[in-house]
Protein backbone atom coordinates (compact mmCIF):
# COMPACT_ATOMS: atom_id res chain seq x y z
CA UNK A 1 0.00 0.00 0.00
CA UNK A 2 1.12 3.69 -0.60
CA UNK A 3 2.07 5.73 2.38
CA UNK A 4 -0.58 8.07 1.37
CA UNK A 5 -4.29 7.83 1.80
CA UNK A 6 -6.37 7.35 -1.48
CA UNK A 7 -8.72 10.44 0.64
CA UNK A 8 -5.47 12.67 0.21
CA UNK A 9 -4.86 11.90 -3.11
CA UNK A 10 -8.80 12.50 -4.35
CA UNK A 11 -8.75 15.55 -2.43
CA UNK A 12 -5.68 16.88 -4.25
CA UNK A 13 -6.59 15.61 -7.54
CA UNK A 14 -10.17 17.36 -6.85
CA UNK A 15 -7.96 20.74 -7.67
CA UNK A 16 -7.55 19.73 -11.13
CA UNK A 17 -10.90 20.21 -13.25
CA UNK A 18 -9.30 18.24 -16.38
CA UNK A 19 -8.91 14.94 -14.10
CA UNK A 20 -12.50 14.63 -13.82
CA UNK A 21 -12.65 14.59 -17.92
CA UNK A 22 -13.42 11.57 -19.91
CA UNK A 23 -11.93 10.70 -23.08
CA UNK A 24 -13.84 8.28 -25.77
CA UNK A 25 -16.25 7.37 -22.65
CA UNK A 26 -13.12 6.49 -20.64
CA UNK A 27 -12.00 7.97 -17.47
CA UNK A 28 -8.86 10.33 -18.22
CA UNK A 29 -5.89 8.69 -17.13
CA UNK A 30 -2.98 11.12 -17.63
CA UNK A 31 0.57 10.12 -17.71
CA UNK A 32 1.99 12.65 -20.21
CA UNK A 33 3.22 15.15 -17.63
CA UNK A 34 7.04 15.36 -18.49
CA UNK A 35 5.48 17.23 -21.83
CA UNK A 36 3.19 19.01 -19.57
CA UNK A 37 1.40 19.25 -15.96
CA UNK A 38 -2.42 20.09 -15.61
CA UNK A 39 -3.55 23.04 -13.68
CA UNK A 40 -5.07 23.08 -10.46
CA UNK A 41 -8.46 25.67 -9.88
CA UNK A 42 -5.60 28.57 -7.71
CA UNK A 43 -4.21 28.93 -11.20
CA UNK A 44 -6.60 28.92 -13.69
CA UNK A 45 -9.00 31.29 -11.58
CA UNK A 46 -5.24 33.68 -10.85
CA UNK A 47 -5.11 34.58 -14.81
CA UNK A 48 -8.83 34.95 -15.25
CA UNK A 49 -8.89 37.35 -11.85
CA UNK A 50 -5.69 38.94 -13.42
CA UNK A 51 -7.79 39.76 -17.20
CA UNK A 52 -11.09 40.53 -14.82
CA UNK A 53 -9.70 42.90 -12.41
CA UNK A 54 -6.46 43.63 -12.63
CA UNK A 55 -5.14 44.23 -15.74
CA UNK A 56 -2.43 47.18 -17.03
CA UNK A 57 0.92 47.39 -18.28
CA UNK A 58 3.43 46.76 -16.10
CA UNK A 59 6.79 49.40 -15.14
CA UNK A 60 4.95 52.04 -16.92
CA UNK A 61 1.70 53.55 -15.57
CA UNK A 62 1.61 56.12 -12.98
CA UNK A 63 -2.19 55.01 -12.20
CA UNK A 64 -3.55 52.86 -9.92
CA UNK A 65 -3.46 49.92 -11.98
CA UNK A 66 -0.19 50.12 -13.27
CA UNK A 67 1.53 50.18 -10.43
CA UNK A 68 -0.53 47.80 -8.67
CA UNK A 69 -0.15 45.02 -11.71
CA UNK A 70 3.66 45.97 -11.07
CA UNK A 71 3.97 45.30 -7.52
CA UNK A 72 2.22 41.85 -8.17
CA UNK A 73 4.34 40.89 -11.27
CA UNK A 74 7.50 41.92 -8.76
CA UNK A 75 6.39 39.54 -6.05
CA UNK A 76 5.99 36.94 -8.54
CA UNK A 77 9.85 37.51 -8.94
CA UNK A 78 10.77 37.45 -5.48
CA UNK A 79 8.36 34.28 -4.83
CA UNK A 80 10.10 32.38 -8.13
CA UNK A 81 13.89 33.42 -6.43
CA UNK A 82 12.39 32.10 -3.07
CA UNK A 83 11.70 28.53 -4.66
CA UNK A 84 14.74 28.44 -6.09
CA UNK A 85 16.72 30.27 -3.16
CA UNK A 86 18.71 32.38 -5.45
CA UNK A 87 20.20 35.29 -3.46
CA UNK A 88 18.53 38.15 -5.27
CA UNK A 89 15.41 38.33 -7.01
CA UNK A 90 17.33 40.48 -10.12
CA UNK A 91 18.77 36.82 -10.77
CA UNK A 92 15.33 35.69 -11.81
CA UNK A 93 14.48 36.80 -15.77
CA UNK A 94 11.31 35.84 -16.62
CA UNK A 95 11.11 34.27 -20.25
CA UNK A 96 8.24 32.34 -22.29
CA UNK A 97 9.90 29.02 -20.84
CA UNK A 98 12.93 27.25 -20.45
CA UNK A 99 13.60 27.10 -24.08
CA UNK A 100 13.86 30.34 -24.44
CA UNK A 101 16.19 30.61 -21.10
CA UNK A 102 18.48 28.14 -23.16
CA UNK A 103 18.07 30.56 -26.32
CA UNK A 104 18.87 33.46 -24.28
CA UNK A 105 22.26 31.81 -22.37
CA UNK A 106 23.37 30.36 -25.67
CA UNK A 107 23.04 33.95 -27.58
CA UNK A 108 24.02 36.34 -24.72
CA UNK A 109 27.27 34.25 -23.23
CA UNK A 110 28.20 33.12 -26.47
CA UNK A 111 28.57 36.16 -28.11
CA UNK A 112 30.39 37.08 -25.76
CA UNK A 113 32.40 34.76 -23.72
CA UNK A 114 32.52 31.67 -27.43
CA UNK A 115 35.47 32.03 -29.61
CA UNK A 116 36.56 29.84 -32.63
CA UNK A 117 38.40 26.80 -31.38
CA UNK A 118 36.27 26.78 -28.27
CA UNK A 119 34.29 23.76 -26.82
CA UNK A 120 30.74 23.22 -25.18
CA UNK A 121 30.01 20.09 -23.85
CA UNK A 122 26.53 18.80 -23.23
CA UNK A 123 25.04 14.85 -22.63
CA UNK A 124 23.83 12.18 -24.36
CA UNK A 125 20.60 12.51 -22.54
CA UNK A 126 19.84 16.29 -23.75
CA UNK A 127 16.44 17.77 -25.10
CA UNK A 128 16.76 19.27 -28.82
CA UNK A 129 16.00 22.76 -26.43
CA UNK A 130 19.03 21.90 -24.61
CA UNK A 131 21.78 21.01 -27.97
CA UNK A 132 19.71 22.83 -30.78
CA UNK A 133 21.01 26.82 -29.76
CA UNK A 134 24.27 26.04 -28.24
CA UNK A 135 25.19 23.99 -31.86
CA UNK A 136 24.07 27.60 -33.52
CA UNK A 137 26.25 29.14 -31.26
CA UNK A 138 29.11 26.95 -32.39
CA UNK A 139 28.15 27.38 -36.13
CA UNK A 140 27.87 30.93 -35.36
CA UNK A 141 31.39 31.40 -34.05
CA UNK A 142 33.57 28.47 -34.87
CA UNK A 143 33.45 26.65 -32.18
CA UNK A 144 32.62 22.56 -31.42
CA UNK A 145 30.51 20.93 -28.97
CA UNK A 146 31.83 17.78 -26.84
CA UNK A 147 29.04 14.91 -25.43
CA UNK A 148 29.49 13.65 -22.41
CA UNK A 149 28.01 9.73 -22.70
CA UNK A 150 26.20 7.53 -20.81
CA UNK A 151 26.34 3.82 -19.25
CA UNK A 152 23.91 1.10 -20.27
CA UNK A 153 21.60 2.40 -17.33
CA UNK A 154 21.16 5.66 -18.43
CA UNK A 155 23.62 7.72 -15.99
CA UNK A 156 25.90 9.97 -17.22
CA UNK A 157 29.48 9.07 -17.56
CA UNK A 158 31.87 11.01 -15.27
CA UNK A 159 34.72 9.53 -15.93
CA UNK A 160 34.51 10.82 -19.78
CA UNK A 161 33.37 13.91 -18.59
CA UNK A 162 36.39 14.62 -16.55
CA UNK A 163 38.57 13.95 -20.13
CA UNK A 164 36.47 16.10 -22.23
CA UNK A 165 37.23 19.85 -19.76
CA UNK A 166 40.19 21.65 -20.83
CA UNK A 167 41.16 24.86 -21.70
CA UNK A 168 38.66 25.13 -24.66
CA UNK A 169 35.87 24.24 -23.04
CA UNK A 170 33.51 27.74 -22.11
CA UNK A 171 30.43 25.95 -20.90
CA UNK A 172 29.01 22.74 -19.24
CA UNK A 173 24.67 22.64 -20.62
CA UNK A 174 23.23 19.84 -19.03
CA UNK A 175 19.42 18.75 -18.01
CA UNK A 176 18.55 17.81 -13.96
CA UNK A 177 16.45 15.29 -15.33
CA UNK A 178 16.26 13.56 -18.12
CA UNK A 179 13.20 13.87 -19.94
CA UNK A 180 13.39 10.70 -21.77
CA UNK A 181 14.90 8.52 -19.34
CA UNK A 182 14.15 9.85 -16.10
CA UNK A 183 17.58 9.71 -15.08
CA UNK A 184 18.09 12.36 -12.63
CA UNK A 185 22.07 13.80 -13.15
CA UNK A 186 24.13 14.24 -10.62
CA UNK A 187 24.14 18.64 -11.02
CA UNK A 188 26.36 19.50 -7.93
CA UNK A 189 29.01 17.11 -8.61
CA UNK A 190 29.36 17.77 -12.25
CA UNK A 191 29.08 21.94 -11.19
CA UNK A 192 32.46 20.96 -8.86
CA UNK A 193 34.17 19.12 -11.49
CA UNK A 194 33.19 21.95 -14.07
CA UNK A 195 34.07 25.01 -12.07
CA UNK A 196 37.69 23.28 -10.55
CA UNK A 197 38.53 24.09 -14.31
CA UNK A 198 36.82 27.32 -13.94
CA UNK A 199 33.95 26.72 -16.48
CA UNK A 200 30.34 27.81 -15.96
CA UNK A 201 27.03 25.40 -16.06
CA UNK A 202 23.75 25.63 -17.37
CA UNK A 203 20.97 23.63 -15.80
CA UNK A 204 18.08 22.77 -18.57
CA UNK A 205 15.32 22.46 -15.09
CA UNK A 206 12.59 22.29 -17.64
CA UNK A 207 12.08 18.44 -15.52
CA UNK A 208 13.84 19.08 -12.25
CA UNK A 209 11.70 21.99 -10.72
CA UNK A 210 8.74 20.08 -10.87
CA UNK A 211 9.79 16.53 -9.02
CA UNK A 212 11.47 18.14 -6.14
CA UNK A 213 13.44 21.35 -4.11
CA UNK A 214 15.63 23.24 -6.08
CA UNK A 215 18.78 25.12 -4.48
CA UNK A 216 20.58 27.09 -6.86
CA UNK A 217 23.14 28.45 -4.18
CA UNK A 218 23.67 25.14 -2.84
CA UNK A 219 23.88 23.55 -6.54
CA UNK A 220 26.08 26.45 -6.89
CA UNK A 221 25.27 26.33 -10.77
CA UNK A 222 25.71 29.54 -12.76
CA UNK A 223 22.42 28.99 -14.89
CA UNK A 224 19.33 27.24 -14.39
CA UNK A 225 16.52 27.25 -16.87
CA UNK A 226 12.60 26.20 -16.04
CA UNK A 227 9.23 26.57 -17.50
CA UNK A 228 6.24 27.10 -15.37
CA UNK A 229 3.42 24.42 -17.64
CA UNK A 230 5.97 21.54 -16.52
CA UNK A 231 5.61 22.73 -12.70
CA UNK A 232 1.11 22.98 -12.84
CA UNK A 233 1.83 26.66 -13.63
CA UNK A 234 0.41 28.30 -17.44
CA UNK A 235 2.35 27.44 -20.43
CA UNK A 236 4.20 30.68 -22.69
CA UNK A 237 5.77 31.37 -18.71
CA UNK A 238 8.88 30.24 -17.10
CA UNK A 239 12.51 31.91 -16.60
CA UNK A 240 16.46 31.78 -15.92
CA UNK A 241 18.12 31.96 -12.81
CA UNK A 242 21.54 33.45 -13.76
CA UNK A 243 24.57 34.74 -11.11
CA UNK A 244 24.73 38.36 -11.37
CA UNK A 245 28.39 38.23 -11.56
CA UNK A 246 27.27 36.44 -14.97
CA UNK A 247 24.14 38.34 -15.87
CA UNK A 248 26.30 41.43 -15.33
CA UNK A 249 28.48 40.68 -17.59
CA UNK A 250 26.76 39.72 -20.55
CA UNK A 251 24.99 41.74 -23.30
CA UNK A 252 21.05 41.26 -23.99
CA UNK A 253 20.26 39.65 -27.25
CA UNK A 254 16.48 40.85 -27.79
CA UNK A 255 16.19 44.57 -27.57
CA UNK A 256 13.22 47.04 -27.18
CA UNK A 257 10.70 47.79 -24.77
CA UNK A 258 11.25 46.83 -20.83
CA UNK A 259 14.90 46.69 -20.79
CA UNK A 260 16.17 50.16 -21.97
CA UNK A 261 17.21 52.87 -19.82
CA UNK A 262 17.77 55.73 -21.95
CA UNK A 263 17.27 56.42 -25.34
CA UNK A 264 18.45 58.71 -28.16
CA UNK A 265 18.87 58.08 -31.99
CA UNK A 266 23.08 57.93 -31.49
CA UNK A 267 22.86 55.58 -28.32
CA UNK A 268 20.71 53.71 -26.07
CA UNK A 269 21.43 52.40 -22.42
CA UNK A 270 20.49 49.06 -20.79
CA UNK A 271 18.53 48.97 -18.19
CA UNK A 272 19.28 46.96 -15.31
CA UNK A 273 19.35 43.21 -14.44
CA UNK A 274 17.07 42.06 -14.44
CA UNK A 275 14.95 43.94 -17.00
CA UNK A 276 17.61 44.46 -19.83
CA UNK A 277 16.79 40.73 -20.35
CA UNK A 278 13.03 41.65 -20.44
CA UNK A 279 12.31 42.89 -24.12
CA UNK A 280 8.82 43.93 -24.90
CA UNK A 281 5.58 43.82 -22.58
CA UNK A 282 6.22 40.61 -20.52
CA UNK A 283 3.55 38.16 -20.37
CA UNK A 284 2.21 39.59 -16.89
CA UNK A 285 -1.23 37.16 -16.45
CA UNK A 286 0.84 33.67 -17.07
CA UNK A 287 3.46 35.06 -14.51
CA UNK A 288 -0.31 35.63 -11.89
CA UNK A 289 -0.79 32.26 -12.52
CA UNK A 290 2.85 31.29 -12.26
CA UNK A 291 3.08 32.75 -8.95
CA UNK A 292 -0.24 30.47 -8.05
CA UNK A 293 1.58 27.34 -8.89
CA UNK A 294 4.48 28.19 -6.29
CA UNK A 295 1.83 29.28 -3.76
CA UNK A 296 0.13 25.51 -4.83
CA UNK A 297 3.17 24.07 -4.96
CA UNK A 298 4.25 24.91 -1.42
CA UNK A 299 1.10 24.29 0.19
CA UNK A 300 1.23 21.08 -0.90
CA UNK A 301 4.79 20.34 0.35
CA UNK A 302 7.91 18.24 -1.01
CA UNK A 303 7.72 15.77 0.74
CA UNK A 304 4.20 14.82 -0.45
CA UNK A 305 4.91 15.49 -3.81
CA UNK A 306 8.18 13.43 -3.70
CA UNK A 307 6.79 10.99 -1.22
CA UNK A 308 3.70 9.85 -3.93
CA UNK A 309 5.98 10.40 -7.21
CA UNK A 310 8.41 7.78 -5.18
CA UNK A 311 5.68 5.68 -4.35
CA UNK A 312 4.37 5.78 -7.95
CA UNK A 313 7.75 5.20 -9.70
CA UNK A 314 8.26 2.26 -7.57
CA UNK A 315 4.95 0.65 -8.00
CA UNK A 316 4.82 1.34 -12.09
CA UNK A 317 8.41 0.21 -12.32
CA UNK A 318 7.55 -2.88 -10.63
CA UNK A 319 4.34 -3.76 -12.28
CA UNK A 320 6.03 -2.96 -15.79
CA UNK A 321 8.81 -4.94 -14.95
CA UNK A 322 6.86 -8.06 -14.52
CA UNK A 323 5.10 -8.31 -17.81
CA UNK A 324 6.81 -10.32 -20.60
CA UNK A 325 8.35 -8.78 -23.53
CA UNK A 326 8.13 -5.05 -21.79
CA UNK A 327 11.86 -3.69 -21.63
CA UNK A 328 12.16 -0.50 -19.42
CA UNK A 329 14.53 1.98 -21.30
CA UNK A 330 16.47 4.11 -18.37
CA UNK A 331 17.42 2.20 -15.44
CA UNK A 332 19.39 4.50 -13.50
CA UNK A 333 19.26 4.27 -9.58
CA UNK A 334 18.34 7.90 -9.68
CA UNK A 335 15.16 8.60 -11.36
CA UNK A 336 11.97 10.70 -11.72
CA UNK A 337 8.81 9.45 -12.06
CA UNK A 338 9.26 9.24 -15.53
CA UNK A 339 9.53 6.03 -17.74
CA UNK A 340 10.26 5.29 -20.98
CA UNK A 341 9.59 1.34 -22.33
CA UNK A 342 9.22 -0.91 -25.06
CA UNK A 343 6.68 -3.53 -25.84
CA UNK A 344 8.76 -6.17 -27.50
CA UNK A 345 7.66 -7.25 -31.24
CA UNK A 346 4.78 -3.73 -31.36
CA UNK A 347 5.87 -0.77 -32.54
CA UNK A 348 5.33 2.07 -29.79
CA UNK A 349 3.00 4.29 -32.28
CA UNK A 350 0.62 1.06 -32.49
CA UNK A 351 0.16 1.11 -28.90
CA UNK A 352 0.16 4.24 -28.29
CA UNK A 353 -3.01 4.80 -30.38
CA UNK A 354 -4.68 1.51 -28.21
CA UNK A 355 -3.90 3.25 -25.64
CA UNK A 356 -5.38 6.46 -26.22
CA UNK A 357 -8.76 4.85 -27.33
CA UNK A 358 -8.79 3.50 -23.77
CA UNK A 359 -8.46 7.18 -22.13
CA UNK A 360 -4.71 7.14 -21.43
CA UNK A 361 -2.53 9.23 -22.56
CA UNK A 362 1.14 8.51 -22.76
CA UNK A 363 3.45 9.98 -25.07
CA UNK A 364 5.21 8.02 -28.10
CA UNK A 365 8.23 8.63 -30.47
CA UNK A 366 11.58 10.28 -29.97
CA UNK A 367 10.31 12.87 -27.14
CA UNK A 368 12.45 15.70 -28.75
CA UNK A 369 15.53 13.60 -28.09
CA UNK A 370 16.56 12.20 -31.44
CA UNK A 371 20.62 12.08 -30.69
CA UNK A 372 19.63 9.84 -27.31
CA UNK A 373 17.54 7.29 -29.48
CA UNK A 374 19.71 6.88 -31.93
CA UNK A 375 22.66 6.28 -29.57
CA UNK A 376 20.61 3.84 -28.24
CA UNK A 377 19.51 1.99 -31.32
CA UNK A 378 16.12 2.90 -31.42
CA UNK A 379 13.36 5.11 -33.32
CA UNK A 380 11.06 5.88 -30.15
CA UNK A 381 9.65 4.79 -26.67
CA UNK A 382 5.99 5.04 -25.29
CA UNK A 383 6.62 7.30 -21.99
CA UNK A 384 4.69 7.08 -19.04
CA UNK A 385 5.94 10.25 -16.58
CA UNK A 386 3.80 10.45 -13.74
CA UNK A 387 2.54 13.09 -11.27
CA UNK A 388 1.55 13.48 -7.43
CA UNK A 389 -1.74 13.65 -9.03
CA UNK A 390 -1.57 10.38 -10.36
CA UNK A 391 -3.09 6.90 -8.18
CA UNK A 392 -1.89 3.56 -8.11
CA UNK A 393 -4.91 2.54 -9.87
CA UNK A 394 -4.43 4.83 -12.69
CA UNK A 395 -0.73 2.63 -13.12
CA UNK A 396 -3.28 -0.59 -13.30
CA UNK A 397 -5.06 0.28 -15.92
CA UNK A 398 -1.51 1.35 -18.20
CA UNK A 399 -0.90 -2.29 -17.15
CA UNK A 400 -3.99 -3.75 -18.24
CA UNK A 401 -4.01 -1.67 -21.66
CA UNK A 402 -0.35 -3.01 -22.02
CA UNK A 403 -1.68 -6.94 -21.47
CA UNK A 404 -5.03 -5.46 -23.81
CA UNK A 405 -2.15 -4.16 -27.00
CA UNK A 406 -0.42 -7.23 -26.17
CA UNK A 407 -3.07 -9.45 -27.07
CA UNK A 408 -4.34 -7.80 -30.13
CA UNK A 409 -1.10 -7.57 -31.86
CA UNK A 410 0.13 -11.19 -31.39
CA UNK B 1 -14.49 -0.10 -59.74
CA UNK B 2 -14.08 3.98 -59.63
CA UNK B 3 -12.76 5.50 -56.96
CA UNK B 4 -15.99 6.85 -55.72
CA UNK B 5 -17.35 3.13 -55.42
CA UNK B 6 -14.30 1.64 -53.57
CA UNK B 7 -14.43 4.25 -50.75
CA UNK B 8 -18.56 3.34 -50.67
CA UNK B 9 -17.21 -0.15 -50.00
CA UNK B 10 -14.85 0.72 -47.22
CA UNK B 11 -17.59 2.53 -45.33
CA UNK B 12 -19.82 -0.06 -45.53
CA UNK B 13 -17.40 -2.43 -44.38
CA UNK B 14 -16.55 -0.20 -41.65
CA UNK B 15 -20.51 0.43 -40.49
CA UNK B 16 -20.40 -2.75 -39.81
CA UNK B 17 -18.45 -2.41 -36.41
CA UNK B 18 -19.81 -0.54 -33.32
CA UNK B 19 -17.25 -1.08 -31.33
CA UNK B 20 -13.96 1.17 -32.04
CA UNK B 21 -11.67 -1.85 -30.97
CA UNK B 22 -13.63 -3.93 -33.68
CA UNK B 23 -12.30 -1.54 -36.30
CA UNK B 24 -9.00 -1.44 -34.77
CA UNK B 25 -8.99 -5.06 -35.08
CA UNK B 26 -9.96 -4.89 -38.78
CA UNK B 27 -7.28 -2.39 -39.98
CA UNK B 28 -4.20 -4.37 -38.10
CA UNK B 29 -5.96 -7.26 -39.91
CA UNK B 30 -5.67 -4.93 -43.46
CA UNK B 31 -1.85 -3.58 -42.37
CA UNK B 32 -1.06 -7.62 -42.73
CA UNK B 33 -2.38 -8.19 -46.33
CA UNK B 34 -0.97 -5.08 -47.42
CA UNK B 35 0.64 -5.08 -50.60
CA UNK B 36 3.99 -4.95 -49.82
CA UNK B 37 6.74 -2.81 -51.31
CA UNK B 38 10.02 -4.24 -51.96
CA UNK B 39 12.95 -4.11 -50.24
CA UNK B 40 15.00 -1.96 -52.80
CA UNK B 41 11.92 0.71 -52.89
CA UNK B 42 12.29 1.41 -49.08
CA UNK B 43 14.76 4.56 -49.95
CA UNK B 44 14.79 7.46 -48.51
CA UNK B 45 13.37 9.28 -51.28
CA UNK B 46 10.24 7.03 -50.97
CA UNK B 47 9.92 7.52 -46.88
CA UNK B 48 7.21 9.92 -46.13
CA UNK B 49 8.77 12.49 -43.55
CA UNK B 50 6.78 13.76 -40.23
CA UNK B 51 5.54 10.67 -39.12
CA UNK B 52 6.50 8.55 -35.82
CA UNK B 53 6.30 5.48 -37.68
CA UNK B 54 7.62 5.28 -40.95
CA UNK B 55 6.34 4.55 -43.95
CA UNK B 56 7.50 4.35 -47.50
CA UNK B 57 5.37 4.57 -50.16
CA UNK B 58 6.31 3.67 -54.16
CA UNK B 59 4.60 4.41 -57.31
CA UNK B 60 4.73 2.85 -60.74
CA UNK B 61 2.94 4.25 -63.72
CA UNK B 62 1.98 1.48 -66.54
CA UNK B 63 -0.85 2.17 -69.01
CA UNK B 64 -1.82 5.53 -68.27
CA UNK B 65 -2.85 4.32 -64.66
CA UNK B 66 -1.05 4.45 -60.95
CA UNK B 67 -0.05 1.87 -58.60
CA UNK B 68 0.94 1.87 -55.22
CA UNK B 69 2.70 0.15 -52.94
CA UNK B 70 3.78 0.82 -49.46
CA UNK B 71 5.03 -0.04 -46.13
CA UNK B 72 5.64 0.55 -42.69
CA UNK B 73 6.94 -0.53 -39.31
CA UNK B 74 3.89 0.13 -37.29
CA UNK B 75 0.81 -2.04 -37.98
CA UNK B 76 -2.02 0.80 -37.98
CA UNK B 77 -0.31 2.55 -40.00
CA UNK B 78 0.00 -0.34 -42.48
CA UNK B 79 -3.82 -0.80 -42.57
CA UNK B 80 -4.74 2.72 -43.47
CA UNK B 81 -1.57 2.59 -46.21
CA UNK B 82 -3.31 -0.34 -47.46
CA UNK B 83 -7.14 1.71 -47.27
CA UNK B 84 -5.43 4.50 -49.27
CA UNK B 85 -3.90 1.80 -51.94
CA UNK B 86 -7.11 0.38 -52.20
CA UNK B 87 -8.73 3.29 -53.15
CA UNK B 88 -5.71 5.03 -55.24
CA UNK B 89 -3.97 2.33 -57.10
CA UNK B 90 -5.39 1.81 -60.66
CA UNK B 91 -6.64 4.78 -61.47
CA UNK B 92 -5.52 7.77 -63.43
CA UNK B 93 -3.69 10.42 -62.44
CA UNK B 94 -6.63 12.98 -63.13
CA UNK B 95 -8.87 10.51 -61.02
CA UNK B 96 -6.73 10.66 -58.58
CA UNK B 97 -5.95 14.67 -58.07
CA UNK B 98 -9.70 15.15 -58.36
CA UNK B 99 -10.65 12.54 -55.82
CA UNK B 100 -12.24 13.69 -52.38
CA UNK B 101 -10.83 12.06 -49.24
CA UNK B 102 -13.48 12.56 -47.21
CA UNK B 103 -13.96 9.07 -46.37
CA UNK B 104 -11.53 8.83 -43.83
CA UNK B 105 -13.98 11.09 -41.78
CA UNK B 106 -17.05 8.45 -42.63
CA UNK B 107 -15.23 5.60 -41.12
CA UNK B 108 -14.30 6.82 -38.06
CA UNK B 109 -10.84 7.57 -38.25
CA UNK B 110 -11.15 11.49 -38.11
CA UNK B 111 -8.62 11.63 -34.94
CA UNK B 112 -6.28 10.42 -37.73
CA UNK B 113 -6.65 13.10 -39.71
CA UNK B 114 -5.40 15.67 -37.46
CA UNK B 115 -2.00 17.11 -37.93
CA UNK B 116 -0.68 16.34 -34.66
CA UNK B 117 -0.83 12.53 -34.81
CA UNK B 118 1.94 12.62 -36.57
CA UNK B 119 0.95 9.11 -38.17
CA UNK B 120 1.39 10.07 -41.60
CA UNK B 121 -1.70 9.42 -42.56
CA UNK B 122 -2.34 13.10 -44.11
CA UNK B 123 1.59 12.87 -45.32
CA UNK B 124 0.51 9.84 -47.73
CA UNK B 125 -2.66 11.57 -49.01
CA UNK B 126 -0.76 14.17 -49.88
CA UNK B 127 2.02 12.57 -51.27
CA UNK B 128 -0.79 10.06 -53.07
CA UNK B 129 -1.55 13.20 -54.64
CA UNK B 130 1.42 14.62 -55.75
CA UNK B 131 2.47 11.91 -57.38
CA UNK B 132 -0.54 11.89 -59.17
CA UNK B 133 -0.03 15.32 -60.53
CA UNK B 134 3.44 14.90 -61.29
CA UNK B 135 2.32 11.78 -63.31
CA UNK B 136 -0.32 14.12 -65.26
CA UNK B 137 2.49 16.75 -65.47
CA UNK B 138 4.16 14.64 -67.92
CA UNK B 139 1.32 13.12 -69.76
CA UNK B 140 0.36 16.58 -70.88
CA UNK B 141 3.98 17.53 -71.81
CA UNK B 142 4.99 14.13 -73.27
Amino acid sequence: MSKISEEKIQSVRNDFPILSRTIYGKPLVYFDNAATTQKPNIVIDAISNYYRNDNANVHRGVHYLSQHATGAFEDVRKKVATFVNASSQNEIIFTRGATEAINLVACSYCESFLDAGDEIILSALEHHSNIVPWQAACERKGAFLKIIPITPQGDLDLTVFEELLNDRTKMVAVSHISNTLGTINPISKIVEMAHHKGVPVFVDGAQGLSHGPVDVQKLDCDFYAFSAHKMYGPMGIGGLYGKTSWLEKMQPYQLGGEMIDTVTFEKTTYNEIPYKFEAGTPNVADVMGFGAAIDYLNELGWDFITAQENDLLEYATTRLQSIEGVKIIGTSAHKAAIISFLIEGIHFFDAGTIMDHLGIAVRTGSHCTQPLMDILGINGTLRASMAFYNTRQEVDKLVDAIYRVKTLFA
Amino acid sequence: MTIKETTNLIINEFNQFDDWMDKYNYLIEMGRSVPLIDDNQKTDANLITGCQSRVWLSSEYKDGLIYFTADSDAVITKGIAYLLIRVFSGHTPAEIVEAETTFLDLIGLKEHLSPTRSNGLLSMVKQIKLYAFAYQVKEKNS
